[in-house]
């Protein structure tokens, strides 16, 4: 025992480890009374890891080269022991890294945990969100499948509706005439090293951000403010070992949900692995209909729904730039929809459910009855916003407790 | 007009043309499970298709293993030329002459279940016909203006599309199938529905046939993903596992929280 202590007081007087330790686990006070929607940031970081342990193992046998890329996707599947385990944890990775990135943002959105004082919390999410979509699109490329290479054609070329520089700058993009073995080669870099990078960066200022002002809760109200005579919250418990051993419940339960897919469903009936990206690239056959991977539909269709290039590229960037600005358009004095007024949670539940028509609308032919719901879609997405500010700062609200309720 | 009544492959374009312009396919029931169905398929597959097309990501001794077969009778009796049982499954016909003599090079077939999926398969190898305005004097009701010649006619015969007496349904009192003229109804373009029948008899009858496609598509979806069975296996351990673990971790929480209110 005094052995164990001599030695974390020789680490400590050199790193602040046991500080640290206090200052972000074992005395972090966290509200007690945090519900099942508050499990999707462990979940997050769940996803990370596994697709940056995955992805370091999927490398080791992956050739970057668009002679062999595709052959070496499939002697991971078929060669390397327990390959398709690696490459199945890691497609079907990131459409949950996804699933559960959407469902920590609503909660955000729910609870109002992107108000005053959290706003930074929510740009650096949003910074995070940003550089996913980026991740993933170049991970999606790099099996040089049919889709891969259609789908890396339809969404560089959208840099060319820009004036004056755009066609230059699609050249830039794929350092080639055409999309080919050097586009594969810079986005494999890009994949593995450089956006994993910033990503984790972000990952670590979302936290310290985090934790400089503490977490939201359902109720929206502020723990720090009725505390014991030790200076500890009386709503909040130290992370850990109470959230540790919580979240480890959570993460056994969606561990499972997981696995399953994976062992039982990994294509997802197409949506997680699309039937077209089993045939290998072939740039003179255009694939009868180029769909975006699931993730990406909400926006894909938000693009589509403008029949000018320009306009659409302009709108699709709109629909995630007005995200960033999201804590300044909320005006309402309280944080949690449990007390905004009914009109704010009607709206919310619209958003939410539009944005799963749009993204479901994103992965169909924008045709007929198809491209009028996308139509009614883009209008509502965008009108949640611009309502918000108005709607936010007249409503009524109903008083919020001084302490949390369970 | 033809009257056919073993017909029940009949292909109407009616039911056919859904979302996306797909054509009416026929359910296939794949079995992982039955190694002589894989078996037969991969003999059909060696004899009848490998001259053309290859399954270049695939081993013959991983084949060979996951099906059950000795590595010397797969040597004998399943690879051509001078691979070894090793290797990769690729053939000798050369990309550039095949494109010359089929219009398309024939694809590699590795991977062609979880592209077009088991039914299509299963549907296509089935729905070869007399076409005379063809190269290879047939076409394809799934696959349009397909290059490929009807390399299994030998033992299916030559179908013909046209009109004939389908077999619609069973009428108790006499016992008998009731039949209707294709062409006297019409699809939705008001185009008649045409229907395939054999018009030249192969060595094998339609059910024989059937079977062999069968076979054949099952051991395409084999090939898709060799490791789909040992995937499931696995998969039921690692459920149970987090199953298991859920109890002690469940109650490690209680424990933790009782003292919270």
């Amino acid at each position: 025992m005094s052995k164990m202590s001599d030695f974390m007081g020789w680490v400590d007087h050199r790193i602040p480890l046991t500080a640290t330790f206090e200052k972000h686990m074992s005395k972090y006070y966290a509200p007690k009374n945090f519900n099942f929607w508050y499990f999707f940031g462990v979940f997050a970081f769940l996803m990370l890891a596994n697709q940056i342990l995955t992805g370091v193992w999927l490398t080791m046998s992956f050739t970057p080269t668009a002679e062999e890329a595709f052959a070496s996707v499939e002697y991971i599947m078929r060669d390397v022991e327990m390959g398709w385990l690696i490459r199945y944890m890691h497609s079907t990775g990131a459409s949950f890294f996804f699933i559960v990135i959407y469902m920590h943002m609503f909660r955000g959105l729910m609870y109002g945990s992107y108000q005053k004082p959290r706003e930074l919390i929510w740009i650096f999410g949003m910074a995070i969100y940003l550089m996913l979509m980026a991740e993933a699109f170049m991970g999606y490329v790099l099996p040089w499948g049919q889709m891969s290479y259609w789908g890396a054609q339809v969404i560089i070329s959208l840099f060319s509706a820009i004036p004056i520089v755009g066609d230059d700058l699609v050249t830039w993009i794929k350092g080639d005439f055409l999309i080919s073995g050097i586009t594969l080669n810079r986005f494999f870099a890009l994949h593995v090293i450089a956006l994993p990078l910033v990503i984790v960066a972000l990952v670590f200022l979302h936290i310290v951000a985090l934790h400089e002002v503490g977490s939201n809760n359902p109720d929206g109200v502020d723990i720090k403010k009725y505390k014991d005579e030790e200076g500890r919250p009386l709503d909040g418990v130290p992370f850990h070992p109470y959230y540790t051993v919580h979240d480890l419940v959570g993460i056994v339960v969606f561990l499972f949900v997981f696995c399953f897919v994976i062992f039982f469903w990994p294509e997802g009936n197409g949506y997680f692995l699309e039937h077209a990206n089993f045939e290998e690239a072939n740039g003179l056959k255009t694939p009868a209909h180029i769909a975006p991977v699931w993730y990406f539909g909400a926006y894909y269709t938000i693009l589509r729904v403008v029949p000018d290039k320009l306009f659409g590229v302009i709108l699709m960037g709109a629909a995630i730039a007005i995200l960033f600005v999201l804590p300044w358009l909320d005006r309402s004095p309280v944080k949690s929809w449990r007390y905004k007024g009914w009109i704010s949670r009607i709206n919310l539940v619209l958003f939410a459910l539009f944005f799963i028509l749009l993204t479901w609308l994103g992965t169909q032919p924008a045709t007929g009855v198809y491209a009028k719901l996308g139509m009614v879609g883009t209008v509502v997405y965008f009108g949640w916003f611009l309502t918000l500010p108005f709607i936010s700062a007249r409503e009524k609200t109903k008083p919020v407790p001084e302490r949390v309720t369970h | 007009m033809k009257t056919l009544i073993a017909l029940v492959f009949a292909i109407l374009p009616a039911l056919s043309l859904a979302a996306g312009g797909g054509v009416h396919l026929d359910e296939m029931k794949v079995d992982l499970e039955d190694n002589a169905s894989l078996q037969r398929g991969a003999k059909y597959f060696a004899n009848y298709c490998m001259g053309c097309h290859s399954t270049k990501f695939a081993r013959y001794n991983r084949v060979a293993r996951d099906l059950g077969i000795p590595d010397d009778m797969m040597a004998e009796n399943l690879i051509f030329g001078e691979s070894k049982v090793g290797s990769l499954m690729k053939i000798a016909m050369r990309p550039e002459d095949s494109k010359k003599w089929f219009g398309a090079t024939p694809p590699d077939l590795t991977l062609v279940a979880r592209v077009r999926g088991a039914d299509w398969i299963y549907t296509y190898l089935r729905s070869f016909h007399q076409d005379e305005s063809r190269p290879y004097g047939v076409n394809n009701t799934v696959f349009k203006d397909v290059g490929m010649p009807h390399v299994l006619e030998g033992l299916q015969g030559m179908q013909v599309k046209g009109c004939a007496l389908v077999v619609v349904g069973f009428d108790p009192l006499t016992g008998q199938d009731i039949k209707e003229d294709s062409c006297a109804k019409t699809d939705h373009d008001g185009n008649q529905v045409e229907v395939l029948y054999l018009e030249q008899e192969g060595s094998l009858d339609v059910k024989a046939y059937d079977k062999v496609v069968a076979d054949l598509t099952n051991f395409l979806v084999y090939m898709a993903e060799p490791m789909a069975l040992e995937r499931q296996r696995l998969g039921f351990w690692v459920l149970l596992f987090l199953a298991l673990l859920f109890v002690p971790v469940y109650y490690l929480n209680r424990e933790f929280w009782r003292e919270i209110h």
